[in-house]
């Protein structure tokens, strides 16, 4: 089962013929997923050889769609077209985009975003390491080769916690693990994730990972209280960032008392979750919870 | 990136918005000059991107041109929340027959503009936000339809503003879309004795991933300009914060550098700065990160901390043996190496066998050590009653 991505999801590439959609689709591949095309309208009708596998390429999402019922997208193209890159895809009908894009402009996101959102079409991302089902599929650029498939879910504003977390629990395996990017807006939020894990029969418990900035931690705790009952270990990064201050991803600023690490601790424990104080620790308590469950 | 307000004040000049008159200078002299090109009575305000300026002492009425440039020298070089004031603006004052409170903001949780609008313009707009939440509209924007006369009608009449503010929210809105702005906020927005709707002090937030279409501010130095580390990495295109600490921190990640300042933290030492050196970083960017991070005579010792998921430790590993043959090393560098080509980038570091350098297994160990290694340095035992910075 697993959420939003199995070994059945048949993935379009935009962007593939880029030099990062080149090097990504190869991991993909090799990684088990389905990559039936690519898209690019300037290199439509050639096919990109991949090891053993010709990819062929496509001139629109609606064309490869056509082709080869495709049901996911996964975003490579600059930042100053990806916004018309996801229109197009969301105005053919895909299922789910994973845009890995990082530096869209927030009007542009936001646009996209409503677009999107108005035609059915599940966006991950922008500006995110995409999403993996361990030994079914991979779309974006989440090495492959950390875990094998198990019964964790994983939801993570960051990309290198998420690596980290996941080789930490390397032994245990995963379910899902996806990376919904640290901008101020992003598609596929914590709490769409902890929904979708909650109902999956192949995950029995969830880590969260968040960082400063936003809301989007304490709005999650609050949804673990109300509507999750499997059990939930969060991790928080940020404790010691300055206010004010960006530190790297452009959603992790803390504005005035909102938004600090210290706050969202703090709801998410009152919601009845174990949150560790370093990564390591972090996956010390999954084992914990793990054990105590058997 | 946030706009000085005397920037967001020609912005919204440009747009067509109604402004006091004001001149901006940066010396007592020039302030003197202004004043009296503008009337002589004139209210002098520092210039920083921060808030609270008027409890700082940093806005003050002055009666003449004389009265402006005592005035501008002392608020010229004054500290406002750590932010140093280089220029004044001095402006028109106006009569005020109201006070208003507008902005367009972003949020989060919908992923869209909401606007924000109330008749308690003036004060402390949070404070009324707290207790009287029935005073502040907040009104959410479509996208796709932006703020029309018709949207900007509801949002004065939600924020009980008088209905010539129409004119003015719809311009804001054009600021906010063509400029790529997150925020655009005037506060007071004012009624003058005459009737006029004049924007008396704004504040714009732009969005930094829009630069490649939004020239104008291109070359404005940001104040992160100001620290001369934080200079030298900009200049090498480097992720970098000065923060006040001791150990220098390298990793890749912005969530795994926030992740493994916590972490040092945690073990009674401070952070002296974060520096991500980002997703498949080359051997050269590494080696200008630990050289930007060498040159703080802050730092006592470093801790380069890698999880390979794009990015190759080897690369990583051969970046830090490119510092070592060009700068001295004296500072004691302690290296976890994780992920993506961990073992060839080890044994490159097992290769170079420099004394000051050590290896660590794992995160919190390579932490503990660093750590360890910046206290006995610093050889103080006070560091660790210093170290609680978290959570505050």
């Amino acid at each position: 089962m697993a959420i939003y991505l199995t070994q059945e999801s048949k993935v379009l590439v935009q962007g593939m013929t880029g030099a990062e959609g080149m090097k990504h689709t190869r991991r993909m591949l090799q990684a088990g997923t389905n990559v039936v095309g690519g898209v690019n309208p300037r290199k439509a009708g050639r096919t990109v050889d991949f090891d053993d596998r010709a990819v062929p390429v496509f001139g629109s999402v609606r064309e490869g769609i056509e082709a080869t019922g495709a049901d996911v997208t996964v975003v490579f193209v600059p930042p100053a077209f990806a916004k018309a890159a996801v229109i197009e895809a969301a105005d053919a009908g895909i299922g789910l985009a994973v845009v890995i894009t990082e530096g869209i402009p927030v009007h542009d996101a936001v646009a996209f975003h409503a677009y999107a959102r108005a035609r059915g079409t599940r966006i991950i991302g922008p500006n995110c390491p995409g999403l993996i089902t361990p030994g079914q599929s991979n779309a974006g650029i989440i090495p492959a080769d950390i875990t094998k498939p198990g019964r964790i879910g994983l939801v993570s504003k960051s990309g290198t916690l998420t690596y980290q977390l996941m080789y930490e629990l390397r032994d245990i395996g995963f379910s899902t693990c996806v990376g919904i990017g640290g901008d101020p807006v992003i598609g596929t939020t914590h709490i769409d994730c902890l929904a979708a894990f909650q109902d999956d029969p192949d995950t029995d418990l969830i880590v969260l990972i968040g960082e400063i900035g936003g809301d989007a931690e304490e709005r999650a705790a609050a949804y673990v209280r109300d509507h999750v009952t499997k059990p939930v270990v969060a991790y928080i990064a940020g404790f010691t960032a300055p206010e004010g201050k960006t530190m790297g991803h452009a959603g992790a600023i803390v504005s005035g008392s909102s938004g600090t690490a210290q706050a969202k601790k703090e709801a998410l424990e009152a919601a009845g979750v174990a949150v560790g104080s370093t990564p390591t620790e972090t996956a010390r308590l999954v084992l914990a919870r793990l054990d105590s469950e058997r | 990136m946030d706009l000085y307000e005397h920037q967001a004040r020609e912005l919204f000049e440009e747009y067509g918005i109604l402004v006091p008159k004001a001149e901006v200078t940066d010396s007592p002299t020039g302030a003197r000059e202004s004043a009296r090109r503008l009337g002589g009575r004139v209210v002098v305000k520092a210039q920083v991107k921060t808030g609270g300026r008027g409890k700082a002492g940093g806005v003050k009425l002055a009666a003449d041109p004389a009265a402006a440039e005592l005035t501008a020298r002392q608020i010229l070089g004054m500290d406002i929340k750590g932010h140093t004031v280089h220029k004044v603006m001095l402006a028109q004052p106006v009569d005020i027959d109201g006070e208003f409170y507008v902005s367009y903001v972003l949020d989060r949780a919908s992923g869209s503009f909401l606007a924000i609008a109330s008749a308690e313009g003036g004060m402390e707009i949070e404070e009324v936000a707290a207790t009287r939440p029935e005073a502040v509209a907040r009104i959410p924007i479509d996208p796709a339809e932006g703020v029309t006369t018709a949207k900007a009608a509801q949002i004065a009449e939600a924020g009980g503003l008088p209905p010539q503010t129409v004119d003015v929210l719809v311009r804001l809105w054009q600021v906010l879309t063509r400029e790529d702005a997150l925020l655009v906020e005037v506060n007071p927005l004012v009624r003058t004795a005459q009737g006029q709707i004049l924007a008396l002090d704004g504040k714009v937030t732009l969005d930094d991933n829009a630069r490649f279409r939004q020239s104008r501010w291109g070359s404005e130095p940001t104040e992160h300009d100001e620290d001369p580390l934080e200079a030298a990495a900009a200049a090498k295109g480097l992720n970098y914060v000065k923060l006040d600490g001791e150990v220098g921190i390298i990793g890749n990640g912005a969530g795994l550098v926030m992740s493994t300042l916590d972490v040092v933290a945690g073990c009674s030492a401070r952070p002296a700065n974060f520096l991500d050196i980002g997703g498949g970083a080359s051997a050269q960017v590494m080696a200008d990160g630990l050289s930007v991070i060498l040159s703080d005579p802050a730092v006592k010792s470093v801790f380069v901390n890698v999880f390979g998921g794009i990015t190759a430790c080897d690369a990583v590993a051969d970046g830090i043996v490119q510092a070592l043959d060009s700068v001295h090393l004296t500072k004691p560098l302690v290296v976890r190496l994780d992920g993506n080509n961990a073992v060839r980038g080890r044994a490159i570091l097992d290769g170079r066998a420099h004394p000051l350098v050590q290896q660590a297994t794992t995160m919190d160990g390579a932490a503990r050590r660093a750590a360890a290694l910046a206290n006995a340095t610093a050889g103080s035992a006070g560091v660790a009653g210093t170290a609680s910075i978290s959570g505050s």
